[in-house]
């Protein structure tokens, strides 16, 4: 007799396992579903693959060799996209570039994602006077200008590198999250689950983070989905503007900063242009990814 | 409301407070004097040049110096252009930010909501398929991006408009198109999903039971109603455009107050960085101070002087 019945509620729980497949079942499955998405995520990861890869068959050492003999250089069967200022070929440039500001933009969104959780969880979870306190701190943040305080910052940062850029830029682009993350967690911890769990004493952080944060884990998900286009766009326009990573380390901004005469915008396009529709093209795939992501995350919008 | 307001106010002027404290210790924390690089001067002139602008003071009687030139207004004399104040330079190009940032914020405001609008009354139709396209790409191309294309194609290739500066309305074409792109997209896309919320609600199929003329219930029953979100984005949105005017300036080389900013920091100008940076936030949080007015004037439902209960 009792046997049974477990058996029965393991097929329960299969069952429901079917009916509520997990978060990433279901973004595939949403993805799939709409052309856009799916064409996107497929560029993406042809692009992302190129400039990750780079490495293997392009040669790094050359990519910082300066040749005066061979500047502005047209495209060529020698160098696919020509050359720029310093005879650097720019599709070695670009692939270089394209991983540099992608790698910036997920560390910052992940960076800050995490900056932003933790904020978010601890005001949502305490709430009351402790929530109230970390909110009106945050009202202040938000109304800071933030691209100028990064300027500012960037300035004035001894020994600057890539490392304390993206911590400079993280540290300006979590407030929204913790924003939207406090408001779900306030309703979260009025649920029986988050009352039994502090009934049987659990700690607060256990709760937090490995109780709480699991049913929040989508919100985040497709918060930074979506944020990841807009952060890698900072970065590149923060570059663009001389503000960003440190000389050396070319960026897409670097490659679009060289627009800066007619000559060379009109001239001179393939050291610029190839860059400026690059970041165009990886901009609309993460968001018509980012789209799909969102409507998997909220059922009523679900396509597929 | 008026207790709400007032203590807006107050929350305002604190904020303004602490932004100009910090960038007043940012500043001071910064290794060496804005002097380093002119070695040519003798010690005297140096002892004098610091003497005139107060940095032979301990630092707390030059924070009070400074707070004093804020609340008078008088940022004192600029240390790269001896001859010109920073007022002056503040009173120079605020006006051409102000510009451009008003008739973007116009522009923006009055396409994105044409566009949305029309977007959700065809919806899923040719018009909401071609306006939700141009949101996507609105949204994910960079300002600087969109610049340069728009410089290499009208300025440059078709030659029908001048590239940079900020003298004629032809010239104000290009740099209000780059900066009005992307918050165009963002109201178009809010505008239609609001609208399209408003147009099935029950009251919409009442009015046009009344025999409403269609343009009658789209502009006076649907839009007003599917405008609240709108103002609500208004702050954050006037944020955007303030710091996007920064990369546009340079780009058209206008002559505004990003410009001066973004040279104040490469010349180590500290008056200039200070002024500016205590009044564009000042400027920013007195415009956010105004949108939350204008947000509890419109909807009677918030009850501002009670902030909890919002999400």
């Amino acid at each position: 007799m009792k046997d049974t019945v477990i058996v029965d509620e393991k097929q329960l729980i299969a069952k429901e396992k079917a009916n509520n497949p997990s978060l990433l079942r279901t973004i595939w499955r949403e993805i799939t579903h709409d052309k856009m998405a799916l064409g996107s995520l497929i560029i993406l990861i042809i692009i992302l693959l190129s400039a990750y890869l780079s490495p293997l068959y392009i040669d790094q050492e050359a990519q910082h060799r300066v040749n005066f003999l061979n500047v502005w250089k047209a495209p060529s069967a020698e160098h696919w996209l020509g050359t720029d200022d310093g005879g650097r070929d720019v599709f070695g440039q670009l692939m270089l570039g394209t991983r540099n500001s992608f790698t910036i933009g997920f560390m910052v969104t992940l960076i800050a994602g995490l900056l932003g959780l933790t904020y978010g969880l601890i005001a949502g979870f305490y709430g009351g006077k402790i929530d109230n306190i970390m909110m009106r701190i945050l009202d202040f943040l938000m109304v800071l200008p933030s691209t100028m305080f990064i300027i500012v910052f960037v300035v004035i940062v001894p020994n600057y590198t890539v490392v304390t850029f993206v911590l400079i830029m993280s540290a300006f682009a979590w407030f929204g999250k913790a924003r939207l993350i406090r408001s779900r967690a306030l309703q979260e911890r009025e649920l029986d689950y988050i009352n039994a769990s502090r009934t049987l004493g659990t700690p607060s952080l256990k709760i937090m983070f490995f109780e709480m944060f699991p049913n929040l884990s989508s919100l985040v998900i497709v918060n930074m989905t979506l944020t990841l286009a807009g952060n890698i766009g900072v970065e590149t326009g923060l570059t663009f503007l001389g503000f960003g990573l440190p000389s050396g380390t070319p960026s897409l901004g670097t490659l679009i900063s060289f627009a800066r005469t007619p000559d060379i915008v009109q001239n001179k396009w393939w050291v610029w242009l190839p860059a400026a529709l690059l970041i165009l093209v990886m901009m609309l795939c993460i968001n018509y990814i980012g789209q799909a992501v969102k409507r998997a995350s909220d059922a009523r919008q679900r396509l597929a | 409301m008026a207790i709400y307001i007032v203590k807006r106010f107050f929350m305002m002027i604190a904020t303004i407070l602490i932004i100009a404290t910090l960038t007043f210790f940012l500043m001071h924390s910064i290794p060496g004097s804005p002097f380093d690089e002119e070695r040519t001067s003798n010690p005297t002139i140096q002892a004098n040049l610091e003497k005139y602008y107060k940095l032979d003071q301990p630092t707390h009687i030059q924070y009070l110096y400074y707070l004093k030139a804020i609340v008078t207004f008088d940022f004192g004399p600029s240390i790269k252009k001896p001859n010109e104040s920073v007022n002056t330079q503040l009173a120079r190009g605020f006006p051409i930010s102000a510009e451009l940032g008003i008739v973007s914020i116009l522009v923006a405001v009055l396409s994105g909501i044409t566009l949305g609008t029309f977007a959700a009354l065809r919806h899923n139709g040719i018009i909401d398929y071609g306006a939700m396209t141009f949101a996507v790409i609105g949204i994910s191309v960079p300002n600087f991006v969109l610049a340069t294309l728009l410089i290499q194609q009208f300025a440059v290739n078709l030659q029908w408009l001048p590239p940079a500066t900020w003298s004629s309305p032809k010239h104000m074409i290009l740099p209000t198109l780059a900066l009005a792109t992307g918050p165009t997209a963002i109201i178009a896309r809010l505008t239609r999903s609001s609208m399209l919320e408003v147009l099935t609600q029950d009251y919409m199929k009442m009015a046009r039971a009344k025999g409403l003329s269609p343009f009658r219930i789209v502009f006076r029953h649907a839009l007003r109603n599917a405008l609240m979100p709108i103002v609500t984005i208004m702050g954050t949105m006037l944020a955007g455009i303030l710091t996007g005017t920064f990369v546009i300036e340079r780009i058209f080389a206008i002559p505004g107050m990003g410009k001066y900013f973004v040279e104040s920091i490469n010349n180590r100008d500290y008056p200039v960085i200070m002024g500016s940076t205590v009044f564009y936030s000042a400027f920013l949080v007195f415009m956010l101070f105004l949108v939350d007015i204008v947000y509890g004037f419109l909807d009677p439902r918030i009850k501002l002087h009670r902030k909890e209960g919002d999400a």
